[in-house]
């Protein structure tokens, strides 16, 4: 690929720039500290997900382009979610929530003062549906219902813990300031796989290796839109250069909270957020954790300076304490 | 919309981004409703009370654009005497004959005037116009499109107060759809229902326009056709119609179900909406364009339409001497639809089948009776992607599990011919908007997948090859037969543009014609079908047109290519109120430009160019010469829209709200349970039994309405889906939607497994229990509704119960079209019987309701 | 109602789909019973999406990383030993804690490959070094210890090129501490709320258990024969000292993180810390009776010396159900969404007030 090229350039920066010390901040240019001097704007998403329709083309799309394999035929009774979040063999996740809370003013002309079922499911729509009597709904007035739906993809953090934590290099920042995984590279030793704090990478059942979304490197590097952003019927995903997108998104935020859409909020625009700020940001009509989402997600590797200076200091009681161990034996008169 | 149209659903969200108000009705809160501002859901099968509630509010508070009621519209027109309508009779229409379970339209004429339909049912008065007896049951069929008028204009009184004009009819009509009455029928509260007729009433007008958009939930009913008339009628009271952001906008199932109209599929239909001639006696080409073809308007030119027709199929063959082959086409003996099909199948009348992309095993209502008409077929051929259940039933469908059918005893040899996909062949989509759309052909078909247009040519030149020098006169036809499309590559695939330019018709030099104006009967025309003449114009394929939106005017007029003439708002004269002045500066669509002498405007206008919105036909002009300045709905008999339709329809001049086949509700607006004339005699079968309504005793026992419907995950019948893996992983498996309520009523579990059964089958399918399904009260009582996606059958990679195994065959008289879209069930938790338990089970369950065959068959 | 207007002269105010509004066109009009209501269960202190967890567990299995966790500590500890044992003339001990120590460094870099995706690709771990990746540096290091610990062991078997053991063992004790106590930064290293959480404490918590084992290890050589009672001495007080250390660390970082901790004593990996703890207890209260200075006196030798040895193999035993303690619970942790979510959240809701801002806007 032609990444190989600056393979080598891809994880050396972090030591280059002392990246390590979370000195890396949202508004730094991820590319450029990658070892691209001149580059293409760094390209993102913004998922609004105010005009998601949950079609699920995204998923199909990305599937088809990327050749990721179907992965089960399982019905989830998550309402129309039968896909159950992003993994190794899911690269876009449309997620279905079923709550007793109005968009704005919209009535939904459902009444249910009839059903007791709420109390059963303290957890709300949290609720697994195993243990749930019906589809998991968050708890509200009986004649409240709106479906919020919204396509989950990797984020492409501004500082990447699974780049970071990736020990062969397999995993590396692009041009266009995207994290891609090198399939050819990866030994499928599993570390970004807990080190991502959304819970996106995953390791590939039989194939061992991590996958996931590249944000189609390849239609970029030929000047396409990725696959599921050129699926999207209603535009709810949207590409291209990221501080336009993140202007746009400033703007519709404002618009939708003066239309009176209260709870309509930005997550992972903010570069100053524990991971720099995401590639891939949405707009939300709910707490992020109502969509699987961490409300305050933070790079592991932000610590890392301070780990190493525990680890340095462990090390040093063990030495010292060896040393101790023999003293105490000498002078105790045991030679 | 947004769950069986994403595509199309992109345009709703920019009218929402420009401010629109969207209201979907709808038994269910689907994805539609997540994305609308108000969501009605409503019992399925009283769409028109509910509409005729509105129809009410309209006209009791006097909220109709008067202007363009009293012009544009029938309302001025007085009625015949001897029409008495469900008012007086109590449900049922003047005409009405007991015993043929059908109407004699005549008392529904014009006062002095006798009408043709501009559309539908154009033969219910052959007998009269054709000066000749007739032996004909009338083929009653779908038919959209063009019509004329005879001479004499109809008596109007423009004050709208004659007793017996259109307009004080339609309020007495309407005067007992009251906000009560739709709470009580529709279970759709006061308050929501006045809120929607507000925002209906406020967004139309001068200024503001309202569009309907519907799908098969208002068509698959034993009263289909008059849910959508129930809708014109609304939208015409209220100026909606011919205008930017108005219309009546249907969502077909399929890619190009209006091209399978336009050029059709259908038994009684000829391209172009040409009637197919009746098995009348002696009837040849003129005394058919007498009867059939019109005076005034543009069915006038029926004979150039039909001549220039013949010519396209049979060339030199056809000429004056000949008729112009007017007999070599099929006759209709009566009503030939497909589920007329499926009885004649089972009767052993009709021995081979052809099955093309369809998949009537799983796809059609009560799937067991057409699994066993197959089963008792000579011969059958399937083409389709892959093995679906119409092409095994007779190894693994359910009558083999159950021991019904026996694999040894069924006699159908059954042809598999595996089909090229869209991506595999070039070709045209025609969308709703009657949008023609070229596909290009991207790679060759795998293996042996060859196309439609291969199949029938090759077919076609082989059984020509078969019967090549034969003298026996019943083979003239196909020999005749223009039959020359050059074919390429290694396949032979036929040239699709050539058949494309066949369809738009060439004049005497073989050069390509360019309006249906240029045709004539006098056979120096071809064209293949009238209202598509223009698409290939200049022999360049105007249909392949993809000029960016953003390089041409907003109604993107070189972006395919829309019949009629590239028109892509029917009736837009309506735009302009009568002096030919846009109703209003926002609204402008087509204007009458006094300098010019002629209709300017964005879309091409549906009306004479240079006809002055001033000119009135001198008397007994006829053609297109005899409609008026004001008479928009060009096409139309009397150029008006009809808000009372003297004829055309098989079931009444305006839409009455009847219950559906099998209803748990008896019919609170009229004595009359059910559409008194909807077909279901032919349909007497022991697997066809019909459940007991209203108040019938035995009702009971199928307590809930059931609806079917389509997931956005997966394609009709599930030929194209449901062998895919990564669409079969997004809806896994076969399920139904129940309330919370309903689920603690029944003891059903979520994620557990349900039992579906009506009289005539019974099904399983897992749980989903959803607040989006809500209970709705009911004529004083809760009712529950189950809804039912029906994609699934035994085949393929995510498999289930087909739905259409619950639906019973109980046919809307117009178009003969199933009604799946209503009916009583019961559910109960737990999975369905197996083998011969399973019609035990439902035969138990006919026994509890004392149902007989001739349950639900009364008037 | 619609803002965009069709002039003759073309369209005015046009939006893209992208900007369509919902829910914000119908004004609510509640009939006064439908108004009233009040939501039927008060709402939850914690959400998710249906109970999945946020991150992804970690694809590491048992035996292999828990053991690979070990073993590094083992051998750190051994290498320490080793060390000393030559400078204090120890050549029992020393023979034995330098064989372990390859043994244990080479049994950790097997169960590292073995827990490999693509074990035939653990070279590609060469490829970079990132101090971003204690995978990354571990690799290195491993690259470095376990040659050298061979020729430790080796030269001490063989007797031959005594220089070149002594440089070896020398080299070996100084990477031994960073062996035993990189694999904390490892596990701490990720999303999961239980590893990431403790990681000031994490590796003194493991080389804390690497000198308990290391020293449990030393004390078994008590059984060879003719091996003095003094042979031993500086393995028992490494293994009391160990033993103290990984507790007193474990305790704080339990303390310090919360309700993050709750898996160290729920669940299997509590199961595992607990025993750990125990069997830690029990050894060094048999290590300390079986000291020769103490109630030792009071036991016959035989006795003595078997007793020292149990109490150094449980001290073995009990290193290493602390990090499997600490494996499972890590599992454990992130697969519950409650130990991301409810941390996170009130990490939100502090940072709000203290903005004095309205909380929870997540982004």
């Amino acid at each position: 690929m032609s990444a190989n090229g600056q393979r080598t350039v891809t994880w050396l920066p972090e030591i280059r720039t002392g990246r390590f010390d979370g000195a890396l901040s949202g508004d730094a240019d991820p590319a450029e500290i990658s070892g691209y001097p001149d580059h293409p704007p760094r390209m993102g998403f913004f998922t609004d997900t105010s005009v998601c329709i949950g079609c699920k083309a995204c998923e199909v799309a990305c599937k088809e382009w990327n050749h990721v394999p179907e992965d089960g035929l399982n019905l989830l009774g998550m309402s129309y979610d039968n896909t159950g979040g992003l993994g190794a063999d899911t690269w876009r996740h449309v997620a279905f929530i079923e709550q007793r809370k109005p968009v704005a003013m919209q009535d939904a002309g459902v009444h249910h003062e009839g059903a007791d079922v709420l109390g059963l499911i303290p957890e709300g729509s949290g609720t697994p549906p195993e243990a749930a009597t019906m589809t998991p709904t968050t708890p509200g007035a009986a004649n409240d219902l709106r479906w919020l739906m919204s396509s989950d993809v990797c984020k492409h953090c501004t500082n990447a813990a699974c780049l970071d934590v990736c020990p062969t290099g397999s995993l590396f920042r692009t041009e266009f300031g995207t994290v891609v995984v090198q399939e050819d590279i990866c030994n499928g030793c599993g570390y970004c796989i807990p080190a991502c704090p959304y819970g996106v990478i995953d390791q590939r059942k039989g194939d061992g290796r991590a996958w996931k979304c590249t944000l189609c490197y390849d239609r970029l590097s030929d000047g396409m839109e990725p696959a599921c952003a050129k699926a999207c019927p209603t535009n709810s995903i949207q590409f291209g250069p990221l501080d336009e997108l993140r202007e746009r998104a400033d703007r519709r935020v404002g618009e939708l909270r003066e239309a009176g859409v209260a709870d309509a909020r930005l997550y992972g625009r903010d570069p100053d957020d524990g991971v720099g700020g995401d590639g891939a940001f949405f707009l939300l009509l709910d707490e992020p954790e109502v969509y699987g989402l961490p409300p305050d997600p933070v790079v592991t590797t932000r610590d890392i300076p301070s780990m190493w200076r525990h680890v340095g200091a462990a090390a040093g009681v063990m030495a010292a304490g060896a040393a101790a161990a023999f003293a105490a034996a000498v002078w105790g008169g045991h030679r | 919309m947004a769950e069986c149209h994403p595509v199309g659903f992109q345009w709703v969200m920019e009218a929402k981004a420009r401010g629109a108000t969207v209201i979907h009705v709808d038994p269910r809160f689907t994805r539609t409703s997540a994305l609308a501002d108000l969501h009605v859901p409503l019992r399925a099968g009283t769409d028109i009370a509910f509409l005729g509630g509105i129809v009410n509010y309209v006209l009791s508070n006097d909220k109709y654009f008067r202007e363009y009621v009293v012009n544009y519209t029938n309302a001025a027109t007085i009625i015949s005497e001897e029409f008495k309508d469900t008012e007086d009779l109590d449900g049922v229409f003047s005409g009405f004959d007991a015993d043929q379970r059908s109407y004699d339209t005549q008392t529904w004429q014009y006062e002095d005037a006798e009408t043709q339909a501009a559309s539908g049912e154009r033969d219910e008065l052959y007998e009269d116009r054709a000066q000749k007896a007739s032996v004909s049951e009338a083929g009653r069929g779908e038919a959209h499109g063009s019509g004329g008028a005879h001479v004499s204009p109809p008596h109007t009184d423009p004050t709208l107060e004659h007793p017996r004009c259109v307009f004080q009819i339609l309020k007495r009509h309407y005067a007992r759809y009251t906000p009560e009455m739709v709470e009580q029928i529709c279970g759709v509260p006061r308050d929501t229902f006045r809120r929607v007729c507000e925002h209906v009433t406020e967004s139309s007008g001068r200024d503001r326009t309202t569009a309907w958009v519907y799908s098969v939930g208002w068509t698959q009913h034993t009263v289909g056709v008059q849910y959508i008339r129930t809708a014109a009628v609304l939208q015409s009271l209220l100026g909606n119609m011919g205008r930017t952001g108005g219309g009546i906008v249907a969502l077909r199932g399929h890619a190009s179900i209006q091209g399978s109209t336009d050029i059709p599929t259908l038994f009684n239909l000829l391209p172009g909406y040409i009637p197919m001639p009746h098995a009348h006696g002696n009837e040849d080409l003129e005394t058919f364009v007498a009867a059939e073809g019109t005076d005034k308007g543009y069915w006038a030119a029926m004979r150039s339409y039909m001549v220039s027709l013949l010519k396209a199929w049979w060339g030199p063959a056809a000429t004056p001497e000949s008729d112009f082959c007017f007999d070599y086409l099929p006759r209709l003996t009566g009503s030939h639809s497909t589920y007329e099909t499926v009885m004649a199948q089972l009767a052993g009348d009709c021995k081979g089948y052809f099955l093309m992309g369809e998949n009537p095993a799983v796809g059609s209502a009560n799937a067991k009776l057409q699994r066993l008409g197959l089963a008792a077929l000579d011969w059958l051929v399937v083409r389709d992607f892959s093995l679906i259940e119409s092409a095994t039933f007779w190894k693994d469908g359910p009558e083999i599990e159950t021991g019904e059918l026996k694999t040894e005893d069924i006699g159908t040899e059954v042809f598999f011919m595996p089909a090229a996909a869209h991506t595999e062949k070039s070709g045209s989509f025609t969308n709703t908007q009657r949008l023609l759309q070229w596909h290009h052909q991207a790679i060759e078909p795998a293996g042996d997948a060859r196309s439609e247009l291969w199949f029938m040519y090759h077919l076609g030149r082989k059984l020509r090859a078969k019967l090549a020098g034969s003298t026996d006169a019943t083979d003239r036809p196909l020999l005749d037969l223009t039959w020359d499309y050059p074919t390429s590559g290694e396949t032979a695939e036929p040239e699709a543009e050539a058949v494309l330019a066949e369809i738009n018709g060439f004049n005497g030099d073989g050069e390509p014609l360019t309006s249906y104006e240029q045709l004539n009967g006098d056979g120096s025309t071809a064209c293949g079908c009238w209202i598509y003449c223009g698409v290939y114009t200049n022999g360049v394929n105007q249909a392949s047109r993809r000029k960016p939106a953003r390089e041409q005017s907003w109604i993107a007029p070189e972006w395919g290519w829309a019949w009629p003439a590239n028109r892509r708002i029917l009736y837009n004269r309506a735009s302009a109120d009568p002096d030919g002045k846009p109703w209003s500066e926002r609204k402008a669509l087509v204007w009458w430009d006094e300098e010019k002498a002629s209709w300017q405007g964005h879309d091409i206008p549906d009306f004479a160019a240079d006809k002055s919105p001033h000119y009135r036909p001198p008397h007994g002009a006829t053609g297109a010469e005899a409609l008026s300045g004001i008479d928009p709905f060009v096409m139309q008999a009397d150029g008006k829209a009809w808000l009372y339709a003297p004829a055309g329809l098989t079931d009444g001049p305006l839409p009455a709200h009847y219950e559906p086949q099998d209803s748990p509700f008896p019919n609170l607006l009229y004595k009359q349970q059910r559409n008194p004339v909807r077909q279901v005699l032919p349909f007497k079968h022991p697997d066809n039994r019909l459940q007991p309504s209203g108040g019938q005793p035995g009702s009971d026992v199928f307590p809930y309405v059931a609806t079917t419907y389509r997931l956005t995950e997966h394609h009709t019948a599930g030929g194209m889906s449901r062998w895919v893996p990564y669409l079969a992983e997004l809806q896994p498996g076969f399920f139904c939607e129940v309330s919370p309520e309903l689920a603690a009523e029944r003891g059903l579990e979520h994620l557990g497994w349900a039992t579906i059964v009506t009289a005539r089958n019974v099904i399983e399918a897992r749980v989903l229990v959803t607040e989006r399904i809500t209970p709705l009260t009911v004529q004083g009582r809760t009712l529950h509704q189950v809804g039912i996606p029906y994609h699934w059958g035994g085949n393929g990679y995510s498999t289930g119960d087909p739905a259409n195994d619950l639906v019973e065959l109980s046919l809307d008289p117009n178009s003969h079209i199933q009604e799946t879209k209503a009916f009583a069930c019961d559910i109960r938790p737990g999975r369905r019987p197996r083998g011969p338990a399973r019609p035990a089970f439902v035969r138990d369950y006919q026994r509890k309701a004392g149902i007989t065959e001739d349950t639900g068959t009364e008037i | 109602m619609s803002q965009s207007d069709v002039t003759k002269e073309g369209l005015r105010g046009e939006r893209p789909d992208r900007e369509a509004m919902t829910g914000v066109n119908v004004p609510r009009r509640w009939r006064g019973k439908r108004r009233a209501e009040q939501p039927m269960v008060p709402p939850a202190e914690f959400t998710s999406y249906y109970g999945k967890p946020i991150i992804n567990q970690p694809v590491w299995e048992s035996p292999d990383i828990p053991g690979y966790l070990f073993l590094g500590g083992l051998a750190g500890g051994c290498s320490l030993l080793a060390a000393g044992s030559d400078l204090t003339g120890r050549p029992t001990l020393g023979k034995t804690v330098k064989t372990s120590a390859v043994a244990a460094g080479a049994l950790s870099v097997v169960a590292l490959v073995h827990d490999l995706g693509r074990p035939g690709r653990f070279l590609n771990m060469m490829r970079v070094f990132k101090v971003t990746s204690p995978m990354s540096v571990g690799s290195w290091l491993l690259g470095g210890y376990v040659p050298a610990a061979g020729v430790a062991a080796l030269t001490a078997l063989t007797g031959r090129l005594p220089r070149l053991g002594a440089a070896a063992t020398a080299g070996s004790a100084l990477l031994g501490p960073a062996v035993a106590s990189y694999t904390a930064a490892l596990i701490s290293n990720t999303a999961v709320p239980a590893w990431h959480d403790g990681y000031p404490e994490m590796p003194f918590v493991f080389t804390g258990s690497g000198m308990m084992a290391a020293g449990g290890l030393g004390m078994t050589t008590a059984l060879l024969p003719g091996t003095g009672p003094d042979e031993t001495t500086p393995a028992r007080y490494l293994a009391v000292l160990g033993a103290a250390m990984e507790i007193a660390a474990f305790e704080r970082m339990e303390h310090r993180i919360g309700m993050t901790a709750e898996p160290y004593s729920e669940g299997k990996g509590g199961k595992y810390v607990k025993a750990g703890k125990l069997l830690a207890a029990a050894g060094t209260a048999g290590t300390l009776l079986s000291a020769p200075g103490l109630a030792g006196r009071l036991l016959p030798g035989r006795v003595r010396r078997a007793l020292a040895a149990a109490s150094g193999a449980t001290l073995v035993v009990a290193s290493a159900a602390t990090r499997w303690g600490i494996y499972h619970a890590g599992m454990a942790s992130a697969g519950d969404p409650k130990y991301t979510v409810v941390p996170q959240r009130q990490r939100l809701n502090e940072r709000a007030r203290a903005d004095g801002a309205a909380g929870g806007s997540g982004g």
